[in-house]
């Protein structure tokens, strides 16, 4: 799960790391108001988890209480268009208002963990502001790692080379990186992070140190155990399909494709997609009904898919091992019945119970629904219906 | 021969009264695999509805039965905890089936299990079965063919579950037998991988080949490519799911993203076809391809 930046912001600045002052607001008197108090020269910047804000328009540098009037009546008047966004945009209901800085160097800190090392990593770099992605391909030295020890965390000799590493050695600004660190792998630890970063952490003109941007992501798999994380879920970011589907337990993720995929484990699922795509056919989504599938399921997995006006046809893929084919069948019979089919459904089954299910299936002769005999044979014939 | 598990493994199951541990041990004991009896605390001293004996504890169900391995169905919230408790007693493997772990958990679980010398398969996955012996998990026993002394052999590795079934058929159809299947599953932090399992595979005499089905996210197919080139004499299939998966979305499994310009199905397929692997372009013919090699 994803977070605004300015909830990041508020769990960095409790953790301890500095931050500028900054206010967020959901109206234009508001972020008036909040420049008054911050005064100078301040930042409004949308808050949207889509990127590309800048090249939108979406983050401004304000002199003036007019100015800031100005640039938050732009932002909550218009929908945010960037391609992270698509053609429709979004809508911004929040702006953050932040006191600018002068800033003299940029710098980046991050928490993830490190998949193949099975435990977390500290990354800093002297070259911040850009993305460490770039910065990891460009050039792979600039950016020093610690491991974190599964029980004892960030030791104190480890946190002194990530200080030397970003070449502080002012002693206020040795204690304000060592702020920003400890804070960041608290943060990371207390909430169940799968990422922690700060970009840019800035030196500025005048010696302080800050976190002028963040970002945080929380591991799904831990939510249920962090009722303030759950507090700072923001529904209306996420695709109403997804979130419908995931009410279900049902895993869907809308692709751009016309080709609906319904099928029984997440491995299956993406291998049904590339045999699609190596067919010539393009899937319009991915959906794991589950290794054991209810017929309640399948019906729900069918409305959802076929809400998708995109969608010209749909490949049914079950390998039943625990789940039985003729359950399956059975809830396809259902599904045609309750949700209707108006596109061709090609039927792939095999496994448990396989002969009684294509019987099932062809005993109720459903106009729509074609059966394959293999997955080859599958693809090959949802990618003709579609073409 | 086999890997990790055959007819002589004694298995215990933490969560054996729950509804998913009793009735995949029943599917255990009904395969032939040599349950001798479950954890539940607070139910210690009554028997399962298989008529084991149910222990508070693990340690009580160890000592009482000498039970190698511990198949865990407990809920995710505890179920990091019950691997370490089963790697405490003295379990030799540990099969975590549960899904939805949280990542750190799996990170201290994992030390701690590294500290004892327990070996993990999963979380997040099916199991691992040793064909006609041995089936600890939740795979359909019947699609699997036991090595029978005249067919070829395949060692199979997989991050998946349904798709792992669907390569097993495909090789039990075309004739092939399997030597063992491990789901390693489809979780960033876990037990046993790639090259730890074709180690194994590489000096069990009984497998000819060995499959390995990968899928994005993280970078341990690249590893397992690194260490075949080196270390793997025998013949090598792959598949790798997920080439049409858009970058920073999660595929169902929490492992299996796209993310900081790592994991994607294309490098992970020129990382294996570097080093000689055989990588089936289709997750139709995977069956085929080993057949092909055989």
């Amino acid at each position: 799960m994803k977070i605004h930046e300015y909830q990041a912001r508020d769990l960095l600045a409790e953790a301890g790391v500095p931050v500028p002052q900054a206010q967020v607001v959901e109206s234009v008197d508001a972020a008036v108001a909040a420049y008054e108090r911050i005064g100078g020269r301040a930042v409004v910047k949308a808050q949207v988890f889509a990127g590309g804000r800048g090249k939108a328009g979406f983050v401004k540098l304000c002199n003036s209480a007019d100015e800031v009037r100005q640039a938050a009546s732009f932002m909550l008047n218009n929908r945010m268009v960037s391609p992270q966004t698509g053609p429709g945009g979004i809508q911004v209901k929040k702006l953050l208002v932040a006191a600018a800085v002068d800033i003299e160097s940029e710098y980046y800190v991050a928490v993830v963990v490190d998949r193949a090392k099975r435990r977390p990593v500290v990354m800093v770099s002297k070259e911040g502001g850009v993305e460490i992605e770039v910065v990891a391909h460009r050039n792979p030295d600039a950016i020093v790692k610690c491991w974190l020890h599964p029980s004892m965390g960030l030791l104190s000799f480890q946190c002194s080379q990530l200080i030397t590493a970003l070449g502080f050695k002012e002693k206020g600004q040795v204690k304000s990186a060592e702020k920003v660190i400890r804070g960041l792998v608290n943060v990371f630890y207390k909430y169940d992070c799968s990422l922690a970063e700060v970009n840019p952490l800035v030196r500025t003109k005048s010696g302080d140190i800050l976190a002028i941007d963040a970002k945080i992501n929380f591991d799904d798999n831990a939510f249920f155990r962090h009722q303030r994380v759950q507090e700072m879920f923001d529904p209306t970011e996420e695709n109403p399909m997804e979130l419908r589907a995931k009410e279900h337990n049902l895993s869907y993720i809308a692709l751009d494709g016309n080709i609906g995929c319904l099928v029984n484990g997440a491995g299956l699922a993406m291998a049904t997609m590339d045999i699609i795509k190596l067919h010539g056919g393009m899937p319009a989504n991915f959906l794991d009904v589950g290794g054991s599938v209810t017929a309640d399921a399948a019906i729900e997995a069918f409305r959802i898919i076929l809400a998708d006006t995109k969608v010209k046809g749909v490949l049914v893929n079950i390998f039943g091992g625990i789940a039985k084919c003729d359950t399956i069948a059975e809830a396809l019979i259902k599904s045609a019945k309750e949700v209707g089919f108006k596109v061709p459904v090609v039927v792939r089954l095999e496994g448990t119970n396989v002969d009684r299910a294509r019987q099932l299936l062809k005993e109720a002769a459903i106009p729509q629904l074609v059966t394959a005999t293999d997955l080859t044979d599958a693809a090959k014939k949802v990618c003709t219906k579609v073409a | 021969m086999s890997i990790l598990v055959n007819r002589e493994t004694t298995v215990i199951c933490q969560g054996i009264t729950g509804k998913a541990g009793a009735f995949h041990t029943a599917g255990c004991l009904d395969y032939g695999t040599k349950m001798v009896g479950g954890v539940s605390p607070g139910k210690g001293g009554t028997k399962s509805e298989h008529g084991l004996p149910v222990f508070d504890t693990c340690h009580d169900a160890v000592a009482a039965t000498g039970a190698d391995v511990s198949m865990i169905f407990v809920p995710a919230a505890f179920a990091a905890d019950a691997a370490m408790e089963a790697s405490d007693a003295g379990c030799s493997l540990v099969v975590l089936i549960t899904e939805g772990i949280p990542t750190l958990d799996m990170v201290r679980a994992r030390q701690f299990l590294d500290e004892k010398g327990t070996l993990l398969v999963g979380p997040n996955c099916p199991g691992i079965i040793t064909p006609g012996e041995c089936k600890i998990g939740i795979m359909p026993g019947y699609i699997h063919k036991p090595s029978d002394g005249k067919s070829k052999s395949v060692g199979i590795i997989s991050r998946s579950g349904t798709l792992t079934y669907e390569a097993v058929w495909q090789c039990t159809t075309r004739g092939l037998a399997q030597s063992t299947c491990v789901g390693i599953g489809g979780d960033p932090v876990k037990g046993l991988n790639f090259v730890e399992l074709l180690e194994l595979f590489e000096n069990d005499p009984k497998t000819d080949a060995i499959v390995m089905i990968g899928e994005i996210g993280g970078t341990d197919e690249e590893e397992a490519a690194k260490y075949i080139l080196h270390n793997v004499t025998k013949p090598v299939v792959a598949f790798i799911a997920g080439q049409t998966a858009p970058p920073g979305k999660r595929m169902g499994h929490a492992g299996a993203i796209i993310s900081g310009g790592e994991g994607d199905a294309k490098s992970k397929v020129a990382a294996l076809k570097d080093v000689g692997v055989t990588v089936a372009d289709s997750p139709a013919k995977i069956g085929e391809t080993v057949a092909a090699l055989l």
